[in-house]
């Protein structure tokens, strides 16, 4: 039997971005013995990327804002799918949130009147984002870092945790993972247990995701008995870099199409023209003359198809590159360059032009880009309890990305960030109180702890054996080309199969060195978490036969309102890990009160 | 809840190091900046040596119908000056030797302390360290933790003493306006080249970072001063220059007195402009 | 461009190592870290390097190439000199394996400054002037890759120096914490005696290397050198203290403060 190491604690964290850090110091802050455990160093994680802000109705800019309108705007923002009670506490909660960071030395940017500032943001009726620049996602890790160090929060880093642990009641107790730094194994024991592992990002060819977003959390919750839902709804941002390696899944935004950059095919043809679905027909071009005519003054023309809704475009992209059109990495080109001149490129866009010149020396004044659809951010998640975020077995509270409910089917920008905060301190709480009062000893089952170290440790023992890094590019392939932005029926029964040969590739790789910082074996350790939330994605984008948010369906291109009064809930009844058939069915939403629905009414 | 835990406790860590052993990796020429460091320092040092012990040719008096004084005998207020070169009210009789080793010091120790010309010669001379990823040439180190180089922090001080310097050449570049016995007021190219070098010493003094705090940059709260936030904000462009103008005007200085000399020695004439 | 880049990348642990030679075919517009990727999933799949964000936010890939220390995923391949191209770990830490270094050294650090002290909050939230914290900000664009703390050779020629020196990463935190409008504590004294500010000889490596561009020398480092000479070194200041009977903060009460 292999040695390890145990730690004993009340509360862990499990993820070190935005919402565990807040989880790990509410419940510090309540007295109780917390562990904040990451895969990466501290203050790594993918919340540094936000860029715009976090969303807060302070009503510092405009006055008339309010908690009910950005409820609202979020509730519609996810096309009511979301958990209304999530979306409320959220609303009403971020205000205090965002102020609270202040005491702890975040320095947001300023209104003359000096506070905090707030800017303008898609979907959000007032300006309401308060921000530094554009890197408030750095400015919120920082602060609550430094917030955790000054409390003497106990960090482990680089320690990857493989699975939840349970005790014989069922109860979760801990987790058992290893330290990337020396592969030696570790078992926490904990009262209660967050999870705060962030996105699944990792498992598309095409993400804005780092490394860590292999949505651990989502699928060691699912292996541990809970509730996930809405995998299906993954955020993709249709025009993301495809091509060259450096900028790959750098976000290119839609002001490129607005400033004239048309999306050409490999043929050189501008292919949108040929999308324009009937009902965007009467105030869309018909031409390219028409179009371009639309530039420069906005009555003279109808606008430009590049400029029709994102899926539309997303499913224009996605055709041309299917048909055999696009370009050499699975991509279209985006031109600018041909449309305008380097000085007016340079103006317009002047962050986006050093960004790719100085990474991957692309002259967006004299080349076309090549994008495609990129994932982005994921909606779906664990099913969470709004008040304490904790999800649906026992001893086991999500917040964050991990966690679903809160975005519905589609994330507003600048909701993220305070859903973090939020949901952060709300799962903090719960996970307090449980670990308050649970008495007796907690013993965490010893068989899941050997058969998971064995399980992490096969790799080693196959002389042959698959590539992981292989397996996970296929995967990758996989998942982009048959769940990606626009999605269809045969082609998500065919992910599936593929899904089932790629697991037991995952279970035959076979890994060289020692288990000392060894990429390819850690890697070999995310493969099965990939794997189970590809799966998730997958079979709830095969049973959500309609289009809503960030779900596409080619073949149900509109919303229907069944659906609409549904969550697709996957679960594996009795908690039994990879193994386990997943359950998938449609469950009832939670029924908003009357005092809420007539927000909705109001403004008709 | 402790803050930070409440004692002070000194990191401690172990492990080995990793990677070559080599004194630096670089393949790219990083001798190049402290060698011609090294050598422009060691060509004023020189010059300047050379300049204050020969001490002669460092004023041009009425005789040649001009009032230009050398920078490095400025003010001259030894008993032993040059006819008309020395001050009005302040001369020091006991003092024999040449009276820019007296007058020098008092630049100098504003130069030596400056936080430009420490990092260049603590790179050029005492290569700790010669360029960034190099290794250091000594093996201990404690930094300015100790005499003599604790001494560093007066740099304020010696600010002061600059400034006092600055008032008295910017006088002479003024005074050297003055054409005595050849029609009173005109501009001369001395006279250019001593205000030339004025200005460039207040450049370079007002951009100095102890002058940079005194104006306003020890104040945490710019929205209640609003003068000294704008005298630190005019400062800090000027600031950033901070090196250039250090050699901009370490080089002007030895020009001028190499231009007055020249003069004095009869070389040339100073040229009269209108 | 060549058609082949040569990568000679250090491969060892805490028992030694040696550069290994890898040869692979370039690929237009890549950075070091796209081709260690490509090493890894080819021809070394145990070749340790940590990354993240692979867009300069995260601070993670610092590493040495061709000794000078840079994120990977910032630096483009051809802007490197022809010939190999080397890499290595970070030489100020301990190795763990290949380009991973033990950086705990900063987090014990971080641990040792005195968090930022405000006055209670007010009900309706702290006023500040944009104008007094944009020094702050400056500094707070840091992104932890410690690649100032690897060049400085305080630490980087002198490990005995380690447990007296904050080192470049900590004195912009010692500095914004100092210029920020609200703060109530002051760190002077421990800055000076447990950080090591008068250890700084101000050659400004931690300036060149910063990829964020903070101008770590003038703008936080010179100006807290100032400070500790207001208060210590300056004796007018002394005399004016002694007059006023004003106090300048112990390093203990710096540490203890508002605990």
């Amino acid at each position: 039997m292999t040695e390890y190491e145990t730690h004993d604690y009340d509360v862990i964290v499990i993820g070190a971005g935005g919402a565990g850090l807040r989880a790990a110091i509410e419940a510090k802050d309540r007295g109780l013995r917390t562990a904040l455990i990451c895969k990466s160093l501290l203050g790594k994680a993918h919340t540094v990327m936000a860029e715009g802000g976090v969303a807060a109705a302070m009503g510092n800019v405009y006055a008339e804002d309010s908690w009910q309108v950005h409820f609202r705007d979020t509730m519609r923002g996810g096309k009511m799918l979301n958990n209304w009670r999530m979306a409320q506490l959220h609303a009403m909660e971020s205000p205090d949130r965002v102020q609270e960071l202040e005491a702890w030395g975040a320095l947001f940017d300023r209104t003359t009147d000096g506070r905090i500032l707030q800017r303008d943001f898609g979907g959000h009726r007032y300006a309401r984002l308060a921000h530094v620049g554009d890197r408030t996602g750095l400015e919120l890790i920082r602060t609550l870092q430094q917030r955790a160090v000054a409390m003497d929060i106990d960090v482990f880093m680089e320690c990857k945790i493989l699975r939840l642990l349970s005790d014989a009641d069922g109860v979760v107790s801990g987790a058992v993972g290893y330290w990337r730094a020396t592969g030696e194994m570790v078992v926490f024991s904990a009262r209660s247990t967050v999870i705060a592992t962030g996105g699944a990002g990792k498992s598309w060819k095409y993400t804005s995701n780092s490394w860590e977003c292999t949505g651990d959390g989502h699928a060691m919750s699912l292996w541990a008995g809970a509730d996930l839902i809405d995998m299906e709804c993954v955020q993709f941002h249709p025009t993301g870099m495809v091509w060259p390696l450096s900028v790959r899944g750098i976000l290119v935004t839609e002001g490129v199409r607005g400033d004239g950059g048309v999306l050409r095919n490999s043929e050189g043809k501008r292919f949108m023209f040929e999308y324009v679905a009937d009902m965007f027909r009467a105030e869309t071009a018909e031409s390219e003359e028409e179009a371009d005519r639309w530039y420069e003054d906005h009555s003279a023309g109808r606008r430009p198809p590049e400029l029709l809704p994102r899926d539309e475009v997303a499913r224009a992209i996605n055709t041309e590159v299917k048909s055999g059109r696009g370009t050499p990495h699975g991509g279209v080109f985006l031109d600018i360059a041909s449309r305008r001149s380097a000085e007016v490129i340079r103006r317009r866009l002047p962050s986006m032009y050093h960004q790719f010149m100085e990474l991957a020396g692309v002259d967006i004044t004299h080349e076309p880009m090549e994008v495609g659809p990129t994932c982005h951010y994921i909606m779906g998640g664990v099913r969470v309890d709004a008040e304490t975020a904790a999800a649906t077995v026992p001893g086991l509270f999500v917040a964050g990305e991990a966690a679903g409910g809160m975005h519905g089917s589609n994330r507003l920008g600048g909701n993220s960030l305070s859903d973090l905060l939020v949901f952060g301190r709300r799962a903090g709480i719960g996970a307090s109180d449980f670990a308050t009062g649970r008495s007796g000893q907690v013993v965490p089952n010893q068989a899941e702890i050997d058969r998971t170290v064995d399980e992490a440790l096969a790799p080693f023992t196959r002389d042959e054996g698959e590539n992981p890094y292989q397996v996970h590019h296929d995967l990758q392939d996989t998942m982009q080309t048959l769940v990606g932005i626009i999605r269809t029926q045969s082609e998500l029964d065919e992910a599936l199969e593929k899904l089932d040969e790629l697991t037991s590739r995952a279970s035959r790789v076979a890994v060289g060195g020692g288990r000392s910082y060894n990429p390819g074996w850690n890697l070999a350790t995310d493969l099965p978490a990939m794997l189970t939330v590809s799966r998730c994605v997958t079979l709830g984008a095969r049973d959500r036969r309609e289009s809503r948010g960030g779900h596409t369906r080619e073949d149900f291109p509109n919303a229907d309102p069944e659906f609409g009064k549904v969550n697709l809930v996957q679960r594996q009844p009795s908690g039994g890990g990879m193994d386990e058939e997943i359950k998938i069915g449609p469950e009832p939403i939670p029924e908003m009160p009357d005092e809420l629905k007539a927000l909705f009414e109001e403004t008709h | 809840m402790s803050v930070g835990g409440a004692t002070i406790t000194p990191v401690q860590l172990g492990g080995a190091r990793g990677g070559p052993s080599a004194r630096t990796l670089r393949k790219d020429r990083w001798w190049v900046q402290p060698t011609i460091t090294v050598v422009l320092l060691t060509a004023f040092v020189v010059y300047s040596t050379w300049a204050v012990f020969v001490n002669k040719d460092y004023y041009v008096g009425a005789v040649a119908h001009r009032d230009l004084i050398s920078p490095f005998f400025s003010p001259c207020v030894t008993g032993s000056c040059v006819a008309g070169a020395h001050g009005t009210f302040f001369v020091i009789y006991w003092w024999h030797i040449t009276p820019a080793l007296l007058i020098l010091l008092g630049p100098l120790s504003f130069r030596v302390t400056c936080y430009y010309y420490r990092r260049a010669y603590y790179r050029g001379f005492w290569q700790s360290p010669p360029a960034c990823a190099v290794a250091d040439a000594h093996t201990g180190y404690t930094g300015e933790t100790r005499f003599p180089l604790i001494l560093q922090n007066l740099h304020r001080y010696f600010l002061y003493v600059a400034l006092m310097f600055n008032t008295i050449l910017t006088i002479d570049a003024v005074t050297a306006f003055r054409l005595p016995g050849d029609g009173g007021i005109g501009v001369s190219l001395g006279s250019l080249v001593l205000s030339a070098n004025a200005i460039l010493l207040w450049a370079y003094t007002l951009s100095c970072h102890a002058a940079r705090h005194l104006c306003g940059g020890h104040v945490n709260t710019f929205s209640r001063h609003p003068i000294r936030y704008r005298i630190w904000k005019t400062l800090t462009p000027l600031n950033a220059r901070h090196m250039q103008l250090a050699w901009a005007s370490l080089i002007f200085v030895a020009l001028t007195d190499l231009y007055v000399r020249l003069v004095a020695a009869g070389v040339f004439t100073d040229p009269k402009i209108f | 461009m060549a058609d082949d880049v040569t990568m000679r990348v250090w491969r060892g642990d805490a028992d030694g190592g040696d550069f290994a030679e890898f040869t692979l075919p370039a690929q237009e517009g890549e950075v070091v870290l796209d081709v260690i990727h490509r090493i890894q999933a080819t021809e070394a799949g145990d070749l340790a390097c940590r990354w993240n964000c692979k867009a300069g936010k995260c601070g993670s890939c610092s590493a040495e190439i061709n000794g000078r220390p840079r994120l990977m995923c910032m630096t483009r391949m051809d802007q490197l000199p022809e010939g190999p191209v080397t890499v290595a770990p970070m030489r100020t830490f301990p190795i763990i394996r290949d380009l991973v270094t033990d950086v705990s050294f900063n987090f014990e650090v971080a641990k040792s400054v005195p968090a930022f002290a405000p006055p209670p909050r007010p009900e309706e939230g702290y006023r500040m002037a944009q104008i007094d914290i944009e020094r702050g900000q400056e500094f707070r664009k840091c992104i932890e890759c410690f690649m100032c703390q690897d060049v400085c050779h305080v630490i980087r020629d002198h490990e005995d120096n380690k447990p007296q020196y904050a080192g470049p990463r900590f004195f912009i935190r010692y500095a914004e914490l100092e210029m920020h409008p609200l703060d109530t504590n002051d760190r002077r004294e421990l800055l000076r005696q447990q950080g090591g500010l008068g250890m700084c000889n101000i050659t400004k490596c931690c300036t060149e290397v910063c990829p964020e561009h903070i101008k770590i020398t003038d703008n936080a480092i010179i100006p807290m050198k100032e400070r500790v000479v207001d208060a210590t070194y300056d004796p007018v200041a002394w005399l004016g203290r002694k007059i006023l009977r004003r106090k300048k903060a112990t390093p203990q009460q710096a540490v203890t403060h508002g605990a």
